[in-house]
């Protein structure tokens, strides 16, 4: 039965994963990235590894794949309108990054191969009270870079997002109220 | 295995049965009987004893109406919005524990439907998805009140979700563990939870409205601004699932809000087992969800709505700092040792 469930969601997963590459509505092959990750989420979970998969789905799931469709219907993109410039070198720059991926992952890929006594993934190891133990003292230095940088990365987008301060009147640069009205 | 493939079955079967053929039938009367006598108006009561047949009257006629697409909608996705309305309400239940153990013919059977150590989790992750049905409704209709109630909806789940999981993490501790059973032995034993942590209840309360759409958070559909926001080009049937929907959500929060914060399937003082225990803790668990949906309708009725501005300045500027408060203290006390040791 798991093999089944196995199976199934990893043609869910790849199947989708293509839609979101080849297909030409943003909407569509975003709605795709949802059910590609809900199938790796499910992989977590047949993994043993609830913890990872309740997380995969709230976080990016939930949130991150909403705000991209927010974005989508914000700007109400219509269905050809992102493939029209810039084709040739997009191409050359996905080309050189998928290389690159390939790259990384065929050495991994042989070193798993190679493991024939790997063992099998205990309770103990992947429990949420192991992971929390680990991540709070092995890992505590990474933990909080990645927290730090996150934190960057919010008081930028609130810098970025921020109405321009009222300008004295007559200071070069000072956005005219004209311009701040929304189209 | 088999013997457990079956338990899990029945077990299913049974609170499907609640959700599906209970819940929005019975809702839709109490919500128009309480309103009418809010209003002190007589509400539908000509169908059947006090109109309780009146929510089957209405079934047959939604399935009997047209079904009518609009022209320009974006069909696949038009058509996928409320079936997506379903998915997280029909299936957030599995966390929820209704009853002690039960041993059958020499096996135990918890009287939870998973019980996979990651519990509450799979709760918020499957319902965190319940907001793609709106944005999906939204974009699909191909109509700007469409699109405007879909934009709000996921702004403001987002906002929400955020506070009712810290509110959610604070509840935890005490007991120490995801798995919603381990929270419910841990209040039978010492105190239901809203007592020691007010203000986590209060957040959680407050974003169980919001996450839910209902009024005084209903600004996604907001009738005087938007007709009827997402879902204002849906009729007949698949309107009705989208109502449906409302309301099995709510019923799932509230299960959660009364495993969490008001004991579960437990009453002080009363330890039964076996088959008398799970039909009174079960019965115990609904009484206790009717409740907190009888508080539903009664807020609905009363409150008026919130401007936008007013809704997303209280998600952000109040309820999330509160709740972060509520974690800290409550993280704090458990160290200190001021909540009872588990076990």
């Amino acid at each position: 039965m798991e093999t089944a469930i196995f199976l199934l969601f990893a043609a869910l997963a790849l199947g989708s994963a293509l839609m979101v590459v080849t297909h030409k509505s943003p909407v569509y092959a975003t709605m795709s990235l949802v059910v590609t990750l809900f199938s790796l989420a499910v992989m977590f979970v047949l993994l043993g590894a609830p913890f990872i998969g309740a997380l995969q789905v709230l976080v990016y799931a939930g949130a991150i794949v909403v705000l991209f469709l927010f974005v989508l219907m914000l700007l109400n993109i219509s269905k050809e309108e992102h493939q029209q410039e810039g084709q040739t070198a997009h191409r050359w720059v996905a080309l050189l990054g998928a290389g690159a991926f390939v790259g990384l992952l065929v050495p991994l890929l042989y070193r798993a191969t190679q493991a024939r006594n790997a063992g099998v993934l205990t309770e103990e190891f992947v429990s949420i009270r192991a992971f929390a133990r680990d991540l709070f003292t092995r890992y505590l230095l990474q933990f909080e870079i990645v927290g730090l940088l996150l934190l960057v990365a919010v008081v930028a987008a609130t810098v970025v997002a921020r109405k321009p301060p009222a300008a004295p009147t007559g200071a070069p640069g000072a956005a005219s109220p004209v311009s701040e009205v929304e189209p | 295995m088999q013997f457990e493939l079956l338990a899990t079955a029945a077990k299913m079967a049974l609170m499907l049965g609640i959700f599906i053929l209970g819940v929005a039938p019975i809702m839709l009367w109490v919500e128009r009987r309480m309103s009418a006598f809010m209003q002190d108006r007589p509400g539908p009561n000509r169908l059947g004893p006090l109109g309780l047949v009146q929510g089957v009257a209405d079934a047959v006629k939604f399935m009997f109406k047209e079904d009518v697409t609009p022209a320009g909608a974006d069909k696949p996705l038009y058509l996928m919005a409320p079936a997506l309305a379903l998915l997280p309400a029909l299936s957030t239940y599995v966390v929820i524990p209704f009853g002690p153990d039960l041993t059958i013919s020499g096996k135990t059977v918890p009287l939870i439907v998973s019980t996979g150590g990651a519990g509450v989790l799979i709760f918020l992750a499957l319902s965190s998805l319940g907001v793609y049905s709106l944005i999906t409704a939204g974009y699909a209709s191909n109509n700007k009140f469409s699109l405007l109630g879909g934009i709000r909806a996921s702004a403001q789940l987002i906002s929400y979700e955020l506070a009712l999981t810290v509110a959610v993490l604070a509840a935890l501790i005490p007991a120490g563990s995801f798995y919603l059973p381990d929270v419910v032995a841990y209040q039978q034993k010492h105190l239901w939870m809203f007592i020691p942590q007010a203000i986590g209840f209060l957040v959680f309360l407050v974003a169980m409205f919001a996450e839910t759409n209902r009024l005084p958070f209903d600004l996604p559909e907001a009738e005087s601004e938007l007709i009827a926001g997402f879902h204002t080009e849906y009729g007949a049937m698949r309107f009705a699932t989208f109502f449906m929907g409302e309301y099995i959500s709510m019923t799932a929060l509230s299960m959660l809000a009364v495993t969490l914060y008001f004991g579960g399937w437990t009453l002080p003082g009363v330890h039964l087992t076996g088959w008398l225990g799970a039909i009174v803790g079960l019965a115990v668990l609904l009484g206790k969800v009717s409740l907190f949906m009888l508080f539903y309708v009664w807020v609905r009725w009363t409150f008026p709505r919130f401007r936008y501005d007013q809704l997303m300045r209280l998600g952000w500027k109040v309820l999330l700092p509160l709740a972060i408060l509520n974690l800290l203290l409550v993280a704090v006390a458990t160290l200190a040792g001021w909540f009872p040791e588990v076990g």
